[in-house]
């Protein structure tokens, strides 16, 4: 398609967008307002299980299966962008040396954020059912935590700090962890995913039953899954070489190969 | 007024799409789609807000009574983000094969298929 048809194609497609949602919100209830219905039963349901948190509640006790979705979802990119950035053929790993220079100032500063971001994550995950916070949240601060090693000019370092076989296991713990928790309510509860443990008294550290167990879980998987994500990326930016001798093949070099192989 | 929010959702979804469709590099394709999906965050936190609602982290202060805002909405939002990475992340390993196999990241000039 020519550039001209397609922006013709766009505009036309954008008007008719505009128009469906200007009829669609001038049918919602006007922002702002008081009527939230779902709100109302969310925060009945999150009190009959004492959990301080109205979003975890919902994420982790609620609606715990859909949770359990999206954290495969993530397994699921995880695995496909490892299979995608593997070294293929005809590439190879070099070693990467700490090389350049580094301000003081920046490796100070990543001295100092290292260990209070690694507290902080823990903080935010297990705090995850009577604070704003959670599995997720803290998963990806976890995971940021150690990729200030990079930031600090230490790329070594953080290989090193960053056993990739221990992330790849974790990732998959916390995802088993999840499931198992899930039919653990099957098995001791009501159904799936239950929330099966005594929930304690509301803002208390020990509360809410099961959901500061998933919020572990999922802090698990989601910082293995951010770690073994950016590892293949850093890997292809500064590990990974073509062979010197294959850079002027024809681009179809590759299926001739494949073929004869 | 009273549909602005709704309608800034709207426009950062407008912006995206016609960023993905005049696109010249795969890379920043990937970025526009994530700036088209930032648009659903900002519609569905609209939906839940109500004006003089507080955080829905209930304790001494906020009890079962005190008007909060809709945390159905931001736990989706929470998952919309999830998503969002996995997809963005997918994509852009995407991109790279793709610069490794074709030496081009205009997506111009990718028409042909190949398999």
């Amino acid at each position: 398609m020519s550039r001209r048809a397609r922006l013709t194609l766009l505009w036309i497609g954008l008007a008719a967008f505009g128009v469906a949602m200007a009829i669609a919100f001038t049918g919602l209830p006007g922002f702002g307002g008081t009527f939230h219905p779902y709100r109302d039963l969310a925060v009945v349901a999150t009190f009959a299980h004492a959990t301080a948190n109205g979003v975890s509640s919902i994420n982790f006790d609620q609606r715990g299966f859909d949770t359990f979705g999206e954290e495969t979802i993530l397994f699921c990119a995880v695995v496909g962008v490892a299979t995608l950035l593997r070294p293929v053929h005809r590439e190879r790993r070099r070693e990467v040396r700490s090389g350049g220079r580094v301000l003081e100032s920046t490796s100070l500063l990543v001295y100092i954020l290292f260990p209070l971001t690694l507290v902080l994550a823990a903080d935010v995950v297990t705090h995850g059912a009577i604070t704003p916070g959670g599995g997720f949240q803290g998963g990806v601060v976890l995971s940021t935590g150690i990729h200030l090693l990079y930031v600090g000019g230490r790329y070594t370092l953080l290989r090193r700090l960053r056993p990739l076989a221990w992330f790849e296991q974790g990732e998959a713990l916390g995802v088993v962890l999840f499931g198992a928790l899930g039919l653990a309510g099957a098995a001791l509860g009501s159904a799936l995913f239950a929330n099966f443990v005594p929930q304690g008294q509301l803002s208390d550290f020990i509360s809410a039953g099961t959901v500061p167990l998933f919020n572990i879980a999922v802090g698990m998987t989601v910082c293995s899954s951010v770690v073994i994500l950016l590892a293949g990326f850093l890997d292809q930016a500064l590990a990974i070489r073509s062979d010197p001798g294959t850079q002027g093949d024809p681009p179809d070099a590759d299926s001739k190969e494949e073929a004869a192989a | 007024m009273s549909y602005y929010a709704y309608g800034v959702a709207a426009a950062v979804m407008a912006l995206g799409l016609i960023g993905m469709a005049t696109s010249r590099n795969l890379v920043h394709t990937v970025v526009c789609l994530s700036v088209a999906q930032s648009a659903t965050y900002i519609l569905l936190i609209a939906v839940g807000f109500q004006y003089g609602g507080v955080a829905p982290i209930f304790g001494n202060q906020v009890t079962q009574q005190t008007p909060v805002v809709d945390p159905v909405v931001q736990a989706l939002t929470l998952t919309d983000i999830v998503v969002s990475a996995a997809v963005t992340s997918m994509l852009l390993a995407l991109v790279i094969q793709m610069a490794k196999r074709r030496k081009a990241v205009d997506p111009d000039s990718l028409s042909g298929l190949e398999g």
